[in-house]
Order: structure tokens, then sequence, then C-alpha cells
């Protein structure tokens, strides 16, 4: 067993997924221009910012949701537009913060449908679907629901059901679109160590959108703060989240001081500063 | 009752998913859900046993033994004239008209991710109606024209819904309001042209708007029969792409499917198949919306089960037709209104229902 401590990932690994100087547009409302980003492979990134701010747009052109109107979105060294939809699908897998759950399917098929793009239409299901479909609900804690209508479940279960289903896509790259909202505290931190699990021990590169800054602060390996779509700072958390910075991208007056239980920048908010 | 007859040995495993088995064939690997295959099953025997019969009532009276020797070519004189000729172009176009409207109301509930997206309540039969209409009173076109004009006008119809709806995004709500909506204007201009129509001609539009199976000829099934054949296994390869469309379109997308050209191309085929049913037996309320729906409860599906909606819907219009001939008010009650009463008191009780629309 390897002890749960940081295995440094090589900082300098080729990233797998970037997006170079790309313009994100929704409906003809521009949103980011000229923007580039690498996701350090291995690592565990968070990206922050204010509402509205672009980060949910960034996230779905990385994952060929949305498609760019300059620039490239790059792959394993490829531009993403260039293989066969389920090819990306089988590389990067996506939770968006909306999804919906067909009226009274069960918590086993809700997951299996992540195999998709592992199937064909006359190859319906193999033994590999059988065992990452039992194993992403082993990792989710969902094993005891599995035939349990996801309707009948609570918000807590039902994003972990969610988290089941893009983990059974068995996807090295897992892009997650604040995955914590409309979880209680002890939900949240059952999600975040889940993640942490995912990339400490499968090695999976994580990107997760996050509104709470401590957690980003204790979970990242790498954190990327947005504002009016562009990026404004990225890096470690203790280099990232500054006063300076807070101030400028999310108007906060805050003090930070190191966590005394993980030894990680802790935000502690003074007040706003656009209201005074 | 189990599979147990249908393959031996290592070609069916059991997997994680419950009620599910994998049938393998060399490459081939189909997940075959237990409940969901012997439901259809169940259905289609039901649906051949009630035709038989269904050829066997009326004013000549045959024995089903009769019936079934007449279909087999030993039949004769008078009894395979009228089974042949009168009867089965009837039950046909019955049992096909019921088949297409419910895969189509499958794919339309699915696409709206709601129990009330169906091509009736949306105003596609509506559409269709016009066509019809039209040709009968205005232009007094043949059976093939009015089926025509049926089919087009009903495409015309969902294509300018389907434009309306999706801007600003398409969202299940939207499509079945401006769908409601397009259909209350059309349903007003299908009055207007029977009021204003020469009346020998607004009484044989007003028949075929009431939606019947009397005086089917084999013009009117072999349309409907081959758009079944031929449309119901398209919307089948759809399915499963359509399926993962109801968890969302990022979802969908993210797990590789192309969610507009699946979508636009299940909405093509199940507009094709409502206007063919309904081109084949008038405006028929009721079957779209509720074979999926009953099908799915009783087969226990979440997917989306073409096959199952179709046998559902065929089964739905075998009944209603036999239930309109053999009621012993004297009248003859048309089978779209026939539908339509049963239509209305189901969409009533799916109303108050919580959490199912």
């Amino acid at each position: 067993m390897t002890p749960p401590g940081h295995s440094e990932p090589s900082a300098d690994v080729e990233p797998r997924l970037r997006a170079d100087t790309v313009t994100l547009a929704y409906d003809g409302r521009t949103v980011s221009t000229d923007l580039s980003v690498s996701i350090p492979s291995g690592r565990f990134t968070v990206i922050l910012g204010p509402n509205a701010c672009g980060k949910t747009t960034l996230l779905r052109a990385l994952a060929r949701l949305l498609n760019p109107h300059g620039g490239q979105v790059v792959l394993d060294g490829k531009d993403i537009r260039r293989y066969p939809t389920k090819e990306v699908a089988r590389r990067l897998g996506l939770l968006p913060q909306s999804s919906f759950a067909p009226f009274g399917i069960s918590v086993a098929d809700l997951v299996a449908r992540g195999r998709f793009p592992h199937q064909r239409a006359l190859q319906q299901w193999s033994q590999a679907d059988d065992v990452a479909v039992t194993h992403a609900m082993q990792v989710t804690n969902v094993t005891e629901l599995a035939e349990r209508s996801v309707d009948e479940l609570s918000g807590g279960q039902r994003q972990r059901v969610w988290l089941a289903m893009v983990l059974a896509q068995e996807t090295p790259l897992l892009l997650l679109d604040e995955p914590t909202t409309f979880l209680d505290i002890a939900h949240q931190l059952e999600v975040l160590e889940l993640c942490r699990r995912l990339n400490r021990h499968d090695g999976r590169t994580l990107v997760l959108v996050l509104h709470d800054l401590n957690q980003a602060a204790r979970y990242a390996d790498h954190i990327i703060v947005m504002r009016d779509g562009a990026i404004v700072a990225e890096g470690a958390p203790h280099a990232v989240l500054t006063p300076t910075m807070l101030a400028e991208v999310f108007g906060l007056q805050a003090h930070i001081m190191a966590d005394p239980i993980t030894g990680t920048p802790l935000v502690i908010p003074i007040g706003s500063l656009s209201s005074r | 009752m189990s599979l147990d007859a249908v393959g031996s040995g290592d070609v069916r495993a059991r997997t994680t998913l419950r009620g599910a088995r994998v049938m393998r064939l060399g490459p081939v690997s189909l997940l075959v859900r237990t409940r969901a295959l012997l439901t259809t099953l169940v259905l289609l025997g039901l649906v051949a046993v009630l035709a038989a019969y269904a050829l066997s009532v009326g004013t000549f009276r045959l024995h089903v033994a009769e019936v079934v020797q007449i279909l087999l070519g030993n039949g004769g004189g008078v009894g395979e004239r009228i089974v042949m000729n009168i009867r089965l172009p009837r039950v046909l176009t019955g049992v096909f008209a019921g088949a297409a409207l419910g895969a189509s109301g499958a794919v339309f509930q699915s696409v709206s991710r709601n129990a009330l997206g169906s091509p009736d309540v949306i105003g596609f039969t509506t559409g269709a109606a016009t066509g019809a209409i039209a040709q009968i009173v205005i232009f007094g076109g043949s059976a093939v024209a009015v089926a025509l004009s049926a089919v087009v006008t009903g495409l015309f119809t969902a294509a300018v819904v389907y434009l309306l709806a999706s801007k600003g995004g398409r969202t299940g709500y939207r499509l079945i309001l401006i769908g409601i909506g397009v259909g209350s204007i059309l349903g007003a201009l299908n009055g207007l042209m029977l009021v204003r129509g020469d009346l020998d001609d607004a009484i044989s539009a007003n028949l075929w708007l009431a939606g019947s199976l009397n005086a089917r000829t084999w013009v009117h099934v072999w349309p409907v029969l081959v758009g079944v054949v031929v449309l119901v296994p398209l919307v089948a390869v759809l399915s499963r792409r359509l399926s993962m469309i109801e968890m969302g379109d990022d979802v969908a997308r993210q797990l590789g499917v192309r969610v507009e050209r699946t979508r636009l191309s299940a909405v093509f085929l199940a507009v094709l198949l409502a206007a063919l049913a309904t081109a084949a037996a008038g405006p028929i309320a009721f079957v779209a919306l509720a074979a999926p729906q009953l099908y799915g409860r009783l087969a226990r599906m979440s997917d989306l089960a073409v096959f199952g909606s179709a046998s559902m819907g065929a089964l739905l219009l075998i009944v209603a037709d036999l239930t309109s001939q053999l009621l012993p008010l004297g009248l003859t009650l048309p089978i779209g209104r026939m539908t339509g009463i049963i239509g209305g008191i189901y969409l009533i009780w799916l109303l108050t229902r919580p959490r199912s629309v």
C-alpha cells in the first residue's frame, strides 16, 4: 500500500489537455478572448472565480461541449475537434452542473450509462463494462443503493450516483463543474475526499470548479483563478491565494493564515470591498 | 418463465444490472432486459389473438378457426372476400397505425423529457389533419392524395414548432407549449375549412377527422405498414442515444452522443410515423400519449423502448376498435372518439398524480 501522503507528480509532464488562445462565446456574447490554459497532468486542479466569470464556459470548451470561435483545444497533442466524439468521451469525462435522471431509473442503470462511449450498437455489454460499473459504485459508496430508484435518493446520494456515472466512463481526465453544490458540508468533504483519492491513487487528472476558497486551498495542487473570462492567477494554493488577489478578483478583504490542521492557506473573510 | 429456452450455457451472462442478461453470439453482445422482452412478446401475442378475433366479428360472423384457414389460403367464397377485402385492411390499418403512434409517442416523450410530449398534444396530428381536410374539402383528392397531404403538413407543422421551440434553448416545456399553441391555430383552421366547405365534402372530412377504421382498404394499409416496418427499426437504432440525451444535452455530449443530429433524425422519423398513422386512420388521440407510459410501467423500463411502445400502441388501437364495434349502443363509435374518451380520463389521472409529468 502506498501511504496516502503526497506522492509529488512530476510537474513537467506534457499537459494532456490545454486551450490555445481560444475565443469563447455564448449566444453571440463573447466570454473569453485569446484564453490559454494548460491542465497539469496527474494533478488536482481547481478553477476559482466570481460568478459569471467564465469558469463553466472554459470547462465546456475543454470538453468539446462548446466550440471555440478562435484558437483550439488540444487533447493529447491533437486538436480535440479531430477526434471521433466517442474517442473524446473515452479520454475525458465531464460532470455538468445540471443533469436529469430519467424517471424511475435505478442507480445501477444510471451508472451503467457512463459506459456508453465504450459500447457499440451490437456490442452493448462486455465484462469490462460490468467491472467498471461495479467498481464505480463501490468507490462512490452507492453499491447499497444499486436497485433503488434515483428519484428517491437524497441530494448527497444523487450527486454520488452522478459521480459514479462519470467514473464508470473510466477516463484519465475528469472535469467536474461545481460537484459540491447543493450538498451539506459533510457530503461536500466526502466528494472532495473521493476526488483526492481518484487523483492520488488512480492517478487521474482532475479539474473542479469550486466556490469555497478554503476547500480549494485544502484539496488543490494547482489553482486557476478567473475573472471576466480571463485567467488572472495560477499556481500552487499558497502562491495564488493572497490578500491582494482576493481583493482584486473577489472584492474581498481577507486575512490569510496557515490552516492549523493541514498547513494549507486558510482564508478568513473580513468583508466585501465592493459594498463600501 | 425464464429465458432458458432461448439459449444455453455461457451464451447468456448475468450482469450487475438487475433483470438484465447479456446474449453473446460471436462478436455481438446484446443487453436484454428480461421483463421488457417478455412484456413485448406478451403484447404481440395479444395483438395477434385479438386481430384474429376482430377478423371474425361483424354482421357476417365467422369462426376464428375459419379466419385462420382463410389467412392460410385455404378459404374461399364470401368469407374469404369479406376477410381479405374488408376486415383484414381494417385490422391491419389499426395495428400498424397503433404501432406507428406508440413508437412516435415514445420518441416525443423522450425528446421533451415529459409524459405530455406526444404528437397529438403538440399539434403534429392536427397539422397532418389540416393537410388531409384541405385535400378533401378544397381539392377533392383521392385517398392517396389525402395521405400524402397529411404527411407533408404534419412534417411542416413539426418543422415550425421545432424551429420556434429552439429559439433560446429547447426545453421540454417550451416544445410542448409552443406545440399546443400551433396546434390550436391549426385546429381553428381545420374547423374553418369544414364550415366553409361543400356540405358533402365537409361530412366526409368530418368522418375522417373523427378517426375511423371503417371502410379501410389496402390503399390505407400499405403506406403505414411499410412506414412501420422501415422506420420503427431506424428509431430503435437511435433509441440508445436518445436515452442518453434524456440525462441532459451536456451529459449526452460528453458521453460521445451527437445530440443535435440524433434528436433531429429521431423527431423527423417520429413525425413521419405519426403522419402516416394519421393519414391511414385519421387523428387518433391518446395512443401516442399512453402507449409508451403504459409500456414503461408494465415493463419497468426507464430506457426508451421503441418496440415495446409500438406493440402497446397496436394493442391499444385494436382494443379500442373492438370495443367500439362491440359496444351494445347500436352506434358505431368512430375509433378516434373512443380513444379520445379513454385518453381524456387517462390524461386527468396522469396530471393529478404527483411527480409524473
